[in-house]
């Protein structure tokens, strides 16, 4: 790998950091480009799905299959504005896109059954998810068939909820 | 993805080595709903998330097997002729030195070993003794041949039966590093090329066990053959790492258990090098051991120190995954490493799904009981 710093000029750091809106300084995004190297064994210019589960935490996390989607593939710019959304000066609306994964802009119940499934595996029927999933919307004023947008995933959650923030080290 | 399902049958294997990972990595990766469970508690999937993302962005296991390059120092108007000349001085005058140093050391070592080897072959106990220092003397040469500065902290080891010794491993030098002063034999995995060669003619003298990390079978074997070489009175002591891999010398992994249930007591050895003139780091991914050595051979020296510890014994109603990671606790910290809760072999294949099994279920546990509660 080298010296990584120097593959990247300053006219691509600022072109990365318009990319993904300004919400990485420049050292972090330097920083990131030392991983993605780090990743991406064969400098193909994108890291593989396979290398990604090269990393123990990741392969272990039981939304790796769900990230793997949408981040298998990417080349550098990309990749950083897929971390932006976890940036600590990221918006609600950038965080919420994680859980519309067919980006229609709304979170129907199949969706977050799906979550689930990931997420309780197989220690739970599917007929146990859709049962616990129905009785806590309808609890929450909703239906099976209402889709959840924006502002119902901020009320619902509020503020303090969505604490997704991921720190670059920067050496 | 049919390799990967390979690496995937010989990892349940190493599972029975490793203690319960959940008591080192973070915890409340997966929400636990408290008080009555309410959608949000359903949809907030935020620190599941947030620990896939740091995980991509950086993570303890990637981090040990970096190599950390010194930082430029000869950046400027007259540091730079200097450090021109030294690598003037370094290729053109010591490396031709160290080559020279090194061949006449072998064809010693040759003219010696062969006739030895050959001619004393009924005389199995001065046979043993003629090798062994033979086999030292080919060490100190390698270290001269790199100008190796080592300091040798502690009693040295003694030869005793019934006793192991363990060290944290960075490089295949550590071997020779440590056979220059006490004839040791070691466990190795079998390599290809003339590594291999010298594993199979020479280090036999000395009584090495070889294995093979991607034979899942091999593992009993291992174990049988060293049982069987510790008990006999008459082999040299034996030499462990095991971390199974080479690390950055930044970070220990887990240590193996396969070499604290033997019964006998381990004598912990941790060796420090000290990056001052070159990172004896052998990075396996990147460099062969020829291009490893020849990188050693062009730099100044490399320095760095051995401590030989206090031999530990199990204690009564300690595991002996327990006991490892208490030798490993003492290496660490006589050695300034820090402590990392994965399983060197994860280098050459994914973990288990048992861990992501393992946070499926409490998860689906905890929703359950709070179903059930209605």
């Amino acid at each position: 790998m080298g010296n990584a710093s120097s593959t990247l000029t300053q006219y691509d750091i600022e072109e990365v950091q318009e990319h993904c809106n300004n919400l990485f300084s420049q050292q972090e995004i330097v920083s990131l480009y030392q991983r993605f190297c780090q990743l991406d064994r064969n400098a193909k210019g994108f890291i593989s799905a396979d290398e990604f589960l090269s990393v123990p935490e990741f392969a272990m996390n039981p939304l790796s299959q769900r990230l793997l989607k949408m981040v298998d593939g990417l080349n550098f710019k990309e990749f950083v504005a897929f971390l932006s959304a976890f940036s600590a000066k990221a918006s609600m609306p950038q965080k919420i896109e994680l859980y519309d994964t067919d980006r229609n802009g709304k979170v129907t119940f199949n969706d977050i059954l799906d979550v689930l499934r990931d997420l309780s595996g197989t220690f739970m029927s599917d007929k146990q998810r859709e049962e616990v999933l129905s009785q806590v919307l309808q609890e929450a004023g909703y239906t099976r068939e209402s889709s959840l947008l924006l502002d119902d995933f901020v009320k619902i959650l509020d503020k303090p909820g969505l604490k997704m923030e991921v720190e670059v080290p920067v050496d | 993805m049919s390799e990967i399902s390979k690496l995937n049958s010989s990892c349940s294997e190493l599972d029975l080595d490793r203690p319960n990972l959940e008591d080192y990595l973070p915890t409340g990766s997966i929400q636990q709903p408290h008080g009555k469970l309410r959608l949000r508690d359903l949809l907030d999937i935020s620190p599941t998330l947030t620990e896939a993302a740091g995980a991509i962005v950086d993570d303890s296991f990637t981090r040990c097997f970096k190599s950390i390059p010194p930082e430029p120092w000869n950046w400027n108007v007259y540091l730079f002729p200097l450090w021109c000349l030294g690598v003037v001085v370094r290729y053109g005058i010591l490396f031709p030195v160290r080559v020279l140093v090194l061949t006449i050391g072998w064809i010693i070592f040759l003219l010696c070993y062969i006739p030895v080897h050959l001619l004393l072959k009924g005389h199995d106990k001065l046979r043993k003794k003629l090798e062994r220092c033979l086999v030292e003397l080919i060490c100190c040469f390698f270290v001269a041949s790199w100008t190796g500065v080592v300091k040798y902290h502690g009693p040295r080891p003694s030869m005793r039966p019934k006793q192991v010794f363990v060290s944290n491993h960075t490089s295949m030098i550590d071997f020779i590093v440590l056979e220059q002063m006490t004839p040791f034999a070691v466990i190795m995995q079998k390599h290809p090329g003339w590594v291999g060669l010298l594993q199979s003619t020479i280090l036999e003298s000395v009584g090495c066990i070889w294995f093979n990390r991607s034979e899942a079978k091999d593992r009993e074997i291992v174990t049988r053959k060293l049982r069987e070489h510790v008990e006999g009175a008459d082999n040299n002591p034996l030499l462990i790492f095991p971390e199974g891999t080479c690390v950055n010398n930044h970070y220990t992994v887990m240590f193996k258990k396969g070499a604290f249930e033997l019964n006998c007591t381990v004598c912990p050895i941790a060796i420090k090098y000290n990056k001052i003139f070159v990172d004896a780091f052998w990075n396996s991914r990147k460099q062969s051991f020829t291009m490893h050595l020849l990188q050693l051979m062009t730099s100044w020296a490399v320095v760095c120190d051995v401590w030989y510890l206090e031999p530990q014994n199990l204690k009564p109603g300690e595991t002996p995954i327990e006991f490892a990671e208490r030798v490993r606790d003492i290496i660490s910290v006589r050695a300034g490493l820090k402590k990392v809760p994965w399983d060197g072999y994860l280098k050459y294949s994914r973990p288990s799904p048992k861990h992501r099994e393992q946070k499926q279920q409490s998860f689906a546990e905890t929703v359950l009981r709070h179903l059930e509660e209605k």
